[in-house]
């Protein structure tokens, strides 16, 4: 048994669900939304066509700590170079962002070297997202 | 057998879940005469060619022609997709089938802030008229039939393809294709709206009434299920709201004064062909049956015509996996073998990397003769409907049949289709099946070969790259055209569409003649977002 906890002695992972780029197919960001939101996390889902600008500008003002990206239509890099820049400038570089969609292997050493904290691709569990959120691996 | 099922053998309640479609419909062992038994032939099934059509439309289906085999394609710049296209025509394909990209399909330019990354990405960049003479030079519009995936500006990607058709001297008459133009099916699935629902569905309207008057042999609309399905829909599902969809076009264009029969004969629709082949041999079987006895008795069309579903099937994207992908030309011969034994009139099958990227040439060159194989080598093609009389096949398209009459009763009552919409009711059905489905998955009732199951180490598959170079190349051209027309003309234009937007004439008219001027498509979208307004949908999971 897990003891009991007040709100206030643990506070929930606050990550926000961001659909960027053009692309309309919501079908995976609103079952991860919904899978992190069951496995107790708190989730804000910002709806479609959010420009980064917006997406980072919902992630200071909800005090989040993840940023989580469904990007299904190759716009990934020039989008998170835009996402990890902005984060750099608004002095928020502690918050997680995570990618998930078709990503194409070549693209992945370059989302690493941005910072981009996990890649989730087709076939992966909702579980391995939300282990991946809960748990943050060590930092470097 | 696998521990996997031993283990659930054991327990009779996840044992049951293996015997369920994907759509989770409950599957009996066995099927018997009593199981159909409530059937009459001449009534629910017919002779094909005879309504309602069950068994198909053409009395001897593929005997007189095979189904269209027409591959979607499209990527990067115009001049690269005319080469792809060229190469499929060379190969034996029978007609083409544009996919273009977002900034397009969103009606962007492509050097708005929101196409950053998007340019020539999911499909072909066509900003302008000038870009869609290049996607079809050297190939004659009078010899090739096309279908466009366009939607919200659907209305200008029409007229640039009458216009090109004008240069090389065929007239709009003479044009045969398919346009998708489903609003509807955007604002439940895809999510590719601009405008608000009601402004979108005039629009749908204008062009159906220009097809009908201009262009006998163009497919006015494609009703679409296919991204209802991809969305994570069932069959009964894709089925209802499809279906609902097209009695909502229906209405809207007899409400506006059009008589049913001039019109309903060049209805289209796109259905996805899944996973689970003998619920989605009766979903296309109940698609037909409905639709005749819906316009015979709910709109009193009396064309024949105007009775029979015709449509195109894609087989289904989203059951492709990244993991082991030469496995996906299996998963796709049986869907495209379920199409086929379903009765559709044209069919794209997917390419075996789609889950990793757009295809290579030699991936789409295998999807397209997997359909060769099905039609040359299989015999299936020899008789019509040659699973009607089945009765488990007969079984099921009665049970999908009622469960989608049960929806249109539900989307009656509370005002149709588009009041449905606005209360985001089917989207929040689709939603929940979609959620259920992982679930599944993820308990292993639903078992995914090299993905939850049979899983094994891999080397990566080669695929197509689009770089970034495609995006900025774009860029030019439409900084260079902008610079190089009669700038005078294009503003006239535009506020001559803004004017129709705000008045009841149709739209159509000023479209072309924006386009004429080489107006692009962003301009002309910006000026009916102008009158409109946008469209934002509630963000809710």
């Amino acid at each position: 048994m897990i003891p009991e906890m007040t709100e206030t002695a643990v506070r929930r992972t606050r990550v926000v669900i961001a659909k960027p780029g053009l692309d309309g197919h919501d079908r995976g960001a609103k079952v991860i939304a919904r899978a992190l939101r069951d496995a107790g996390l708190e989730v804000i889902y910002t709806g479609l066509r959010q420009s980064p600008e917006q997406i980072v500008a919902a992630a200071a003002q909800e005090d989040a700590d993840v940023i989580g990206l469904s990007i299904l239509s190759g716009a990934h890099l020039p989008i998170c170079r835009r996402i990890v820049e902005l984060l750099r400038e608004r002095s928020m570089d502690s918050v997680r962002v995570f990618v998930g969609g078709i990503i194409p292997a070549q693209d992945l050493a370059e989302l690493k070297q941005l910072g981009i904290a996990g890649v989730f691709l087709p076939g992966a569990s909702t579980q391995d997202v939300v282990r991946a959120i809960q748990n943050p691996a060590p930092g470097p | 057998m696998s521990k996997l099922l031993q283990e659930k053998d054991a327990s009779g309640a996840a044992a049951d879940a293996r015997f369920t479609t994907i759509s989770g419909r409950s599957v009996a062992a066995v099927y018997r005469p009593q199981d159909t038994r409530e059937l009459d032939y001449a009534r629910d099934l017919a002779d094909p060619g005879q309504f309602p059509y069950t068994r198909g439309i053409h009395e001897t289906m593929y005997r007189g022609k095979v189904w269209t085999m027409r591959q979607f394609a499209g990527f990067g710049s115009a001049a690269q997709t005319n080469a792809r296209f060229k190469y499929l025509l060379e190969h034996g394909g029978g007609g083409l089938s544009v996919a273009f990209d977002l900034p397009t399909l969103m009606g962007r330019d492509p050097d708005h802030p929101l196409s950053l990354g998007e340019v020539g990405k999911c499909g072909v960049a066509v900003s302008s008229l000038r870009d869609m003479e290049t996607l079809f030079e050297g190939i004659p519009l009078d010899k090739v039939t096309t279908s466009m995936t366009i939607n919200s500006p659907a209305a200008m990607l029409l007229a640039f393809y009458i216009l090109v058709g004008e240069q090389e001297g065929v007239g709009p008459e003479a044009l045969a294709g398919t346009l998708q133009a489903d609003i509807l099916k955007e604002f439940i699935a895809q999510k590719e709206y601009i405008y608000p629902p009601r402004p979108s569905m005039r629009i749908v309207v204008d062009m159906i009434r220009y097809c009908t008057e201009q262009m006998p042999k163009w497919n006015t609309i494609s009703i679409s299920g296919y991204h209802i399905r991809e969305a994570g829909a069932t069959a009964a599902q894709e089925l209802a709201f499809t279906l609902r969809d097209g009695i909502e076009y229906v209405q809207w264009c007899v409400d506006a004064g059009m008589d049913v029969d001039s019109f309903a004969p060049r209805l289209s629709f796109f259905f996805n062909s899944h996973s689970d082949f003998f619920e989605e041999i009766a979903k296309f079987r109940a698609a037909r049956r409905i639709w005749a006895r819906t316009m015979r008795e709910r709109f009193h069309a009396k064309n024949p015509r105007s009775w029979m579903l015709r449509f195109h099937t894609q087989t289904a994207g989203v059951s492709l996996t990244a993991q082991q992908p030469y496995n996906n030309v299996v998963r796709t011969a049986l869907q495209a073998l379920a199409g086929v034994l379903g009765g559709t009139q044209s069919l794209h099958t997917n390419s075996l990397d789609e889950a990793l990227a757009l295809p290579t040439e030699a991936a789409a060159t295998i999807a397209l003769r997997t359909q060769q194989i099905i039609a040359h080598e299989s015999g299936v093609a020899n008789a019509a409907d040659p699973l009607g009389g089945s009765w488990l096949v007969e079984k099921l398209t009665s049970d999908i049949e009622v469960e989608a009459l049960d929806y249109f009763r539900r989307i009656d009552a509370m005002g149709g289709m588009v009041a449905a919409v606005e209360r985001g009711y089917p989207q929040r059905e689709i939603q929940e099946s979609a959620f259920r489905f992982q679930q599944a998955v993820e308990r292993k009732d639903k078992v995914i070969v090299g993905v939850n199951e049979y899983v094994m180490q891999e080397k990566p598959q080669p695929i197509l790259y689009i770089d970034e170079q495609v995006a900025d190349e774009q860029v030019a051209r439409i900084v260079a055209l902008r610079a190089s027309r009669d700038q005078a003309r294009v503003d006239r234009a535009l506020a001559a569409l803004k004017d129709a937007a705000r008045g009841t004439s149709n739209l159509m008219p000023p479209i072309l003649e924006a386009s004429r001027a080489y107006a692009t498509v962003g301009e002309m979208c910006d000026a009916l977002r102008e009158v409109f307004g946008e469209y934002e949908e509630q963000p809710i999971f």
